[in-house]
């Protein structure tokens, strides 16, 4: 394992771009990810944060900028790259076939740890996951499966996490053990790069927010800084996705608020001509 | 890409086991695969081979070889399946990302082919042996024939991965065996070429099956091989040369 320099910044990405024939999908891509800290890339799906994800885990190679993981170069330096750097993708990779346990033990062994064996059941303790350990990762609720695969990620102690979409398609409850789970990683000063579509998601978690929006960073900071930056007024620079509730107001028609804000009187006439 | 070459035996070794576990924990795959063939084999024995001359030899003797042929190309398409399942599950991309000898995650399948297409093979042979079929070849020829036929997996095993590699679908993944499976019926697998009409007959006589056929059917019988051999060593080499090339570069544009 490479020894971190301090303030050496975990991933350093600059003037990131990126095509698939016609489409522009990274237009010149930079931000910087301390050691330690949670940073997340904010953004509406096909924002391009899944491709960026990919040229840092060196699945994808960029067409013009650089990366940098841990101070290694994605593109001249991809096996140190990969040993600085693990992956969690957007749509949890276990093999379902075999049990929990056994999927540690198989990146455990890939990576050549020490004790696959005892790695993989001092993971499965940390995570929850001890007692269905012994059961096929195929039969693990969506909340399990992610914590797995987070585990998985985990093994050999790479200093750079990535985390791409990591509740997207959990439930409530679920959400909430994975955003426990990120706190405790940061916590043991692993980095951590988190890609999500949610603002609440961003908010709760991330040290530094950066909005990667058609290709470009469109804004980057704090939290407090993004507020900033940013009144309510010019929230519209992300395309939020609309919420039932949304889309239930807009299509009944956009006159009616919710119930709650118009309980106080309404008028007589209104609430007659709607009931039919 | 000289990276991590090292480690490529190991990491190897660690995948293959994943995929051998895989399917010892299906093994209906091994099963279904043994079904149609050994289903193909009493039809033809018992329905079929009674009108069939084959001159000196018992019809399932006569006929063995083609049967073995066709479990192979039905295994294959098996191979294409789990590579695709794990290219579409994401789990390769995670091998990709890690610090392993990339084309570890190939070979693990193209082992795991073999390793499930032997174990198949097994089970038609001990299916064909309790309908009768005899054989007096000894160990030589028993490990000539074994090597033919995991020369003829590992050729087909390529094609199987150009398959899995390249498929939308998973339907696509294993669409590419049905005209392998058909390929020995056009042959000298199950009737004698020289009653099949001009055109069908010089195609017949000029594929590979009929080559690899003969030669399996020689050994068994104690005949001498001849010519047969080399053309079939020829068709499989040649087969395995130009699939790994094809799976190799497609590989390469898959994974960038």
């Amino acid at each position: 394992m490479t020894a971190r320099l301090d303030g050496r910044p975990a991933v350093r990405v600059t003037g990131l771009k990126k095509s698939f024939r016609e489409l522009d999908v990274l237009r010149g891509v930079d931000f910087d990810v301390a050691p330690g800290s949670i940073f997340a890339l904010l953004g509406s799906n096909g924002a391009g944060k899944t491709t960026v994800v990919r040229i840092l885990s060196t699945l994808l190679k960029a067409d013009a900028g650089t990366a940098l993981v841990d101070g290694f170069d994605v593109a001249a330096e991809a096996a140190e790259v990969r040993q600085a750097i693990s992956l969690t993708g957007q749509f949890a990779a276990v093999d379902e076939v075999l049990s929990g346990r056994e999927n540690l033990v198989l990146v455990a062994q890939l990576r050549r740890v020490k004790e696959p064996g005892r790695t993989a059941d001092a993971l499965l303790e940390q995570f929850g996951l001890s007692e269905s350990g012994g059961r096929r990762a195929g039969t693990y609720s969506g909340g399990m499966r992610r914590r797995l695969d987070i585990a998985m990620s985990l093994i050999g102690n790479p200093p750079v996490i990535v985390l791409d979409e990591p509740t997207t398609g959990l439930d409530p409850q679920g959400r909430l053990e994975v955003w426990a789970m990120i706190r405790q990683l940061a916590g043991q000063g692993t980095s951590v790069l988190l890609t999500t579509q949610y603002l609440d998601e961003a908010e709760q978690l991330a040290d530094r927010i950066a909005i990667l929006h058609q290709g470009k960073i469109i804004a980057n900071g704090t939290l407090a800084e993004l507020k900033q930056l940013m009144p309510p007024a010019t929230a519209e620079y992300v395309e939020k996705q609309p919420t039932l509730e949304e889309v239930f107001l807009a299509i009944i028609g956009s006159g009616a608020g919710t119930p709650s804000r118009d309980t106080g009187t309404p008028p007589e006439h209104q609430q007659q001509g709607e009931k039919p | 890409m000289n990276t991590t070459t090292t480690h490529f035996y190991g990491n190897t070794a660690v995948l293959t086991r994943r995929s051998l576990r895989h399917i010892l924990r299906s093994p209906d795959t091994i099963i279904t695969t043994a079904v149609m063939p050994v289903a193909i084999m009493v039809m033809f024995v018992y329905v079929l081979g009674g009108a069939i001359n084959t001159g000196p030899y018992e019809y399932i003797d006569y006929m063995l070889p083609g049967i073995l042929l066709i479990t192979v190309a039905s295994g294959i398409a098996y191979t294409a399946f789990r590579l695709f399942t794990d290219l579409q599950s994401g789990v390769f991309e995670r091998f990709q990302s890690m610090p392993i000898a990339r084309s570890s995650s190939l070979w693990a399948h193209v082992l795991t082919s073999l390793a499930a297409n032997l174990m198949s093979l097994a089970l038609v042979v001990g299916v064909a042996l309790l309908l009768g079929f005899r054989t007096g070849a000894g160990p030589g020829a028993w490990l000539a024939v074994a090597g033919m036929l995991l020369l003829f997996t590992l050729a087909l095993t390529w094609v199987a991965v150009v398959a899995g590699l390249s498929a939308k679908t998973v339907e696509g993944a294993s669409a590419f065996s049905y005209p392998l499976i058909f390929l020995p019926f056009i042959s000298s697998a199950f009737v004698p070429t020289d009653t099949m009409p001009g055109p069908v007959r010089w195609f017949a006589e000029n594929q590979p099956v009929t080559s690899i056929v003969n030669s399996i059917r020689a050994l068994f019988t104690q005949q001498s091989v001849g010519a047969d051999l080399w053309l079939a060593l020829a068709w499989c080499l040649g087969i395995m040369v130009v699939a790994y090339a094809l799976a190799i570069s497609t590989y390469k544009r898959r994974v960038s």
